[in-house]
This record gives structure tokens, C-alpha cells and sequence, in this order.
């Protein structure tokens, strides 16, 4: 190196790493704070007390929650939609990702615009919601599953990896060796193609885990809720009644803020468990959707 | 089909070409039909969820009744539109809707930038990991959640409040959630705080892509860090902070609007209100569906002239766009 580092470059050096732990703290810390409220005395929650480290460790918040019914209903549903939700999702987005990175495809040029342009435009929160009631979808699982069965943005990411990872020779080969295109997509494109669809998984997984919207719009039947609808009662509209039997009445206000710690963590600690795992596939597939083509 | 036969008689072009053009694409389509066929479920969920929608659309220059259908609703021409245009809210709604995407536009997108410029700097290979990581966990926190710890955060009794005045910044706590001077900040900032980490990776993996040896010449020329990132680093991500800054105001007039219902109450409907969120409100709560289908149809033509024109100018000052 022929050039040395002046003063302010050193002090900017220290200035940098102090204030990036500083982001890192304010990234952390709300869900820490949650974490140990959930644990915490009622009274402890109430008095302020509570600001680092749980204060008065029990359990009776996870014990109120876990012993409602809806929260287990709500539960189950939610894996209902994340994993039938997610399945759906793949098997679309792969139909129609792998025809389209084909460049012998006669049409693909237009089908591609067909697709993008429902990025650009779109009909409309009230059109859309009277199309789900026409078809007949209102108060049903499909009514979640269907609405949102491919996102065009990842069917893009998915054929610009097939178009830059799959060469043209391997699928030639593999028709003059006889195999049809199902073959061809099934045992050479989809084998080839896991770290594409691993990041897939997990978008559309999340954003099943996290959605709540069209649940809200379009399930009346409270035994179809998913869990962040349920969630949405509890931590916006504050209706904790139902887990409250036997708490006197000084206590409700506390032992109220109490159960939304513990269901804000209930709901978010599957999420936080894997994340260290898949976080590094998550930003894999910014990247590859960065690719241009 | 007679009358081609007798055309491709005739040795004169056109005919005969278009036929036998039509007779490759004939083939062509016949070799790849089952590339076809995997296609059709796909074809067929943009026709129903997103085309049959935007038909559905012109339900905004009709009466809409369900009974009815809305083919058979009776047309009004632009009386929705007009009752918009002239209502009280028209003003409130579009100027809260644009005022919150400026507000992002001048401080979230920049954070993004400047969270990579930051990170870019670090040498320390394990520190900066360990710090990006962190910085994508928010976006994966469900809005849901968000919302609900804001709401429970900037409570007058919350931990902001108990936070700015255990340390003196003020002597009686802030009733944040009921003061509309308060939301568009709430609303922005803690959208800084679910995205920009996850924002911050599209400009990192450009700034990898810089071309280490230009660092190295500029040292040797004797260029500190700060000449180092002005001359090297920016014009590096330009193309990137372009391509981006045009799909953010394409999304100009979409503001999350499930985010401001989770968040927003009568109280601060003044400055929180906006396109999205009233037409949820009097559309589906209220079953105003020709009005707000109207509302919705003027959002969506506006953001889309104005992607096209951004993207038009961009192509010529920039050279870098979308298509």
C-alpha cells in the first residue's frame, strides 16, 4: 500500500464500527425487549422495571395463551396455508418460469410482457376482492391459496437462473436421447436448479407465514383464521378477554400487556429459529433477482 | 382458407410467405407443445387473478350492483370520479399519500445506500456479516408483529416514552399514537427500520462488483478513501441506485396501506389517511364498490404514467431503464 491511512480515515474507521453496533442494537433490540417481557412479571411490566433483563421469570402468559383453543386452530391453519400455499406456489411459478427461459419458444417475448405487465398495473383492491366473491372463493382456504398463487416478480427470478445456469446443449442432448419436456424439467432442470428453488421456498413460505390481509378480507368463518389475524386482534385491537379468566381487576391491564408479549413470540419464534439457517439463502435470491438478463 | 390456396398459386410473395411463415410457426408450436401445456395453469391464473380484474375495473364508470353483475350494472360515465375529485377527501388522501412517498423517498431509499456505503468500508469480513445479518431480520418480522410493538412501544406509558424521559429529552410523555403530527414519522421511520438492511443487499452485491484494481490505481495516485468512494464507489452503483430509484417511483402512489390500517385511528386519519386505506375503508367495510373501484382506478393510472415517464427519462439522461 503506498497510501496511508490519514487521521480522519482512522477516526472515521472507529466512528463506523460504533455506529454500525449501534444499528445492530436498534435492529435487535424490540424483539429482545418482547422477549423478555413475555417472561416477566405482570407487576414487573407494569412498574417499567423491565428494560435489559427479565424481571421475575414465569411462564403463566405462554400458559394463558397456549391454553385458548383458538390459538392452537389458529395455529394449524396457518401451517395449512404456508405449506399448501407454498406448494401451489413452486409448482405454477416452475410451469411457467422453465417454458419461458426456453428461446425456441414461439410467443415468448409476448407472454413475458403478458406476465409483466400485472406488475405495473393492476386492477384495484375493490375489483380484485369482487373477482374472489365471484368465483366463488369467499370464506374458503382457496380464497387465500389462489389469489396469490404466482408472484410474477419471482417466476422472473426463477427463468433468469435457468436461462444463466442451464446450458441449451444439456436439454438438446436430452431430446435426442428421447426424454419429453416433463422429463427434461423434472429430472435435469429441477436438480440442477435447487438453490433457486430452495430461495423460492422460503419467499413464498414467508409470505404465507406473515400474510394477514386477505385472511381479514376474505374468511369470515373464524375457524379458517390464521394465526397473524388472530394476532391482529390481539395486539391492535386488544382483545385479550378470552385469555383472561381469573385475573383481578388491577391486574387485567397488566397481565393483558403480558399476553401480547407472549403471542408476538409464539408467532415470530419459528421464524427467528430458522433464520440464522436461511438467512443466507434469502440474500442469494436478492442477488439472483438483481441479474439482468 | 380457399382463398390462401388459390393465393399461394400464385407465384407472387405475399401470400405464399405468410403461409409458409404460418406453417413453421405451425411447427414450431407443434415441437414445443408441451411447453404449451405446462404453461396454460399459468396463463390461466393471470387471466382470472390479474386480467378479469382489471376488466372488473369498469365497474368505476358504472352503477355496481351485485345482483346485477358487472356486465349488466348500469354505466354513469365519470359521476364516481367527479364525486371523488370534489370531495373533501380527495385532498386529504393525495396529499398524504404523496406525502409519505416523498418522505420515504428522501430518507428510506438514501438509508439503504448509505447502509451498504457504511458496511462496504468495514474490513473486518466476520463484523460486517454479523452486522448484515441483523440488519435482514426486520424485514422477516411479519407487519403484523411490527405494528403491534410500535402500538404497544409509543404507548404514553411505553418504553419510548418511560426512554426520552428517563434521559430528559422531555418532562411529560408523548401521546404518539393519537397525535396526527406524529404519524408520517412513525410511519416512515419504522419502515427504515424493516427495510433497509434488506434494501442494502441489492447495492452491496454492486458495490462487489466494482473492479478492485481502480481502488488500487486511485491509492497509488495518492486519492484518500473519501475522493476514493466520490469517484470510484458512486459512479460503481450508479446504474443500480437508478434502476431502483425508478421502481420506487414507480410504486409512487402505493403506499403500504395494510400497515397504516394496522396503525392509523380515527385520530390520525388527518395525516395517516391515504389512497389505499380509504378505499379499503369505504370499499370493503362499507361496500361503496363503484366509488372506491374509481378511487383505486385513478391510484393505478397515475403510478403507471408516471413508471412510463420516469423510466422515458431515465433512458435519456441516464441510459440505464427498466425496458
Amino acid at each position: 500500500m503506498v497510501y496511508k491511512k490519514t487521521i480522519g480515515e482512522k477516526a472515521f474507521d472507529i466512528f463506523n464500527v460504533l455506529f454500525l453496533i449501534l444499528a445492530s442494537i436498534v435492529f435487535l433490540y424490540p424483539l429482545w425487549f418482547v422477549i423478555i417481557s413475555s417472561v416477566s412479571s405482570a407487576t414487573a411490566i407494569a412498574s417499567g422495571d423491565v428494560t435489559w433483563l427479565p424481571k421475575g421469570i414465569n411462564f403463566s402468559a405462554y400458559e394463558r395463551v397456549f391454553s385458548d383453543s383458538k390459538v392452537w386452530v389458529a395455529y394449524k391453519n396457518t401451517f395449512i396455508y404456508v405449506g399448501v400455499g407454498t406448494v401451489i406456489n413452486l409448482v405454477l411459478t416452475t410451469l411457467g418460469a422453465y417454458p419461458l427461459s426456453r428461446r425456441d419458444l414461439r410467443g415468448r417475448n409476448f407472454i413475458m410482457m403478458f406476465i409483466v405487465f400485472t406488475m405495473f398495473f393492476s386492477g384495484g383492491l375493490i375489483p380484485e376482492y369482487l373477482n374472489v366473491r365471484d368465483l366463488g372463493l369467499y370464506d374458503s382456504r382457496w380464497a387465500i391459496w389462489l389469489p396469490s398463487a404466482i408472484s410474477a416478480y419471482n417466476l422472473i427470478v426463477m427463468r433468469t437462473f435457468f436461462q444463466s445456469t442451464i446450458p441449451d446443449g444439456l436439454i438438446e442432448s436430452a431430446k435426442i436421447e428421447g426424454a419429453n419436456e416433463y422429463r427434461i424439467l423434472w429430472s435435469i432442470i429441477i436438480p440442477l436448479s435447487m438453490p433457486v428453488i430452495a430461495v423460492m421456498t422460503l419467499f413464498y413460505a414467508v409470505g404465507h407465514w406473515n400474510s394477514w390481509f386477505s385472511a381479514m378480507i376474505y374468511l369470515q368463518d373464524r375457524s379458517l383464521h390464521p394465526l397473524q389475524l388472530l394476532l391482529r386482534e390481539i395486539l391492535v385491537a386488544s382483545q385479550t378477554n378470552d385469555m383472561m379468566g381469573g385475573v383481578s381487576s388491577g391486574d387485567v391491564v397488566a397481565v393483558s400487556e403480558t399476553i401480547k408479549y407472549a403471542t408476538t413470540v409464539i408467532a415470530t419464534l419459528p421464524i427467528l429459529v430458522i433464520y440464522p439457517f436461511l438467512q443466507k439463502y434469502f440474500a442469494k435470491g436478492v442477488m439472483i433477482g438483481g441479474v439482468k438478463e | 382458407m380457399s382463398a390462401n390456396t388459390v393465393g399461394s398459386k400464385n407465384k407472387k410473395a405475399p401470400g405464399s410467405l405468410s403461409k409458409g411463415f404460418r406453417r413453421t410457426t405451425f411447427r414450431e408450436i407443434m415441437k414445443n407443445r408441451s411447453l404449451y401445456v405446462m404453461l396454460i395453469p399459468v396463463i390461466l391464473y393471470f387471466v382470472l387473478f390479474q386480467y378479469k380484474p382489471m376488466y372488473g375495473a369498469i365497474i368505476a364508470f358504472k352503477d355496481f350492483k351485485p345482483f346485477l353483475g358487472i356486465a349488466d350494472s348500469p354505466w354513469v360515465g365519470l359521476k364516481h370520479f367527479d364525486q371523488f375529485f370534489n370531495s373533501y377527501y380527495f385532498g386529504r388522501i393525495l396529499k398524504n399519500t404523496i406525502l409519505i412517498s416523498v418522505y420515504q423517498l428522501i430518507f428510506a431509499f438514501p438509508a439503504a445506500i448509505i447502509l451498504a456505503l457504511l458496511l462496504n468500508e468495514v474490513k473486518n469480513q466476520v463484523f460486517k456479516r454479523v452486522v448484515q445479518s441483523v440488519s435482514y431480520l426486520p424485514h422477516f418480522i411479519s407487519l403484523v408483529v411490527v405494528c403491534g410493538m410500535l402500538l404497544d412501544f409509543l404507548q404514553p406509558d411505553g418504553i419510548i416514552n418511560r426512554a426520552i424521559m428517563a434521559i430528559g429529552l422531555v418532562n411529560e410523555p408523548i401521546n404518539f399514537l393519537i397525535l396526527p403530527g406524529w404519524f408520517r414519522t412513525i410511519f416512515v421511520g419504522s419502515g427504515i427500520w424493516q427495510g433497509v438492511g434488506w434494501s442494502s443487499i441489492i447495492f452491496l452485491a454492486a458495490l462487489s462488483g466494482i473492479n478492485p484494481s481502480l481502488y488500487e490505481a486511485a491509492s497509488v495516485d495518492g486519492a484518500g478513501r473519501w475522493r476514493q468512494m466520490l469517484n470510484i464507489t458512486l459512479p460503481g452503483i450508479m446504474p443500480t441506485i437508478v434502476i431502483l430509484l425508478i421502481i420506487n417511483i414507480g410504486n409512487f402512489m402505493i403506499v403500504g396501506f395494510d400497515k397504516i390500517i394496522l396503525l392509523y385511528n380515527p385520530a390520525t386519519y388527518e395525516t395517516g389517511d391515504v389512497i389505499g386505506s380509504f378505499v379499503y375503508r369505504r370499499g370493503i367495510m362499507e361496500a361503496n364498490y363503484s366509488f372506491t373501484a374509481a378511487v383505486g382506478l385513478f391510484n393505478s393510472l397515475i403510478n403507471f404514467i408516471l413508471l412510463i415517464l420516469v423510466n422515458q427519462l431515465a433512458k435519456k439522461k441516464a441510459e440505464s431503464s427498466l425496458w
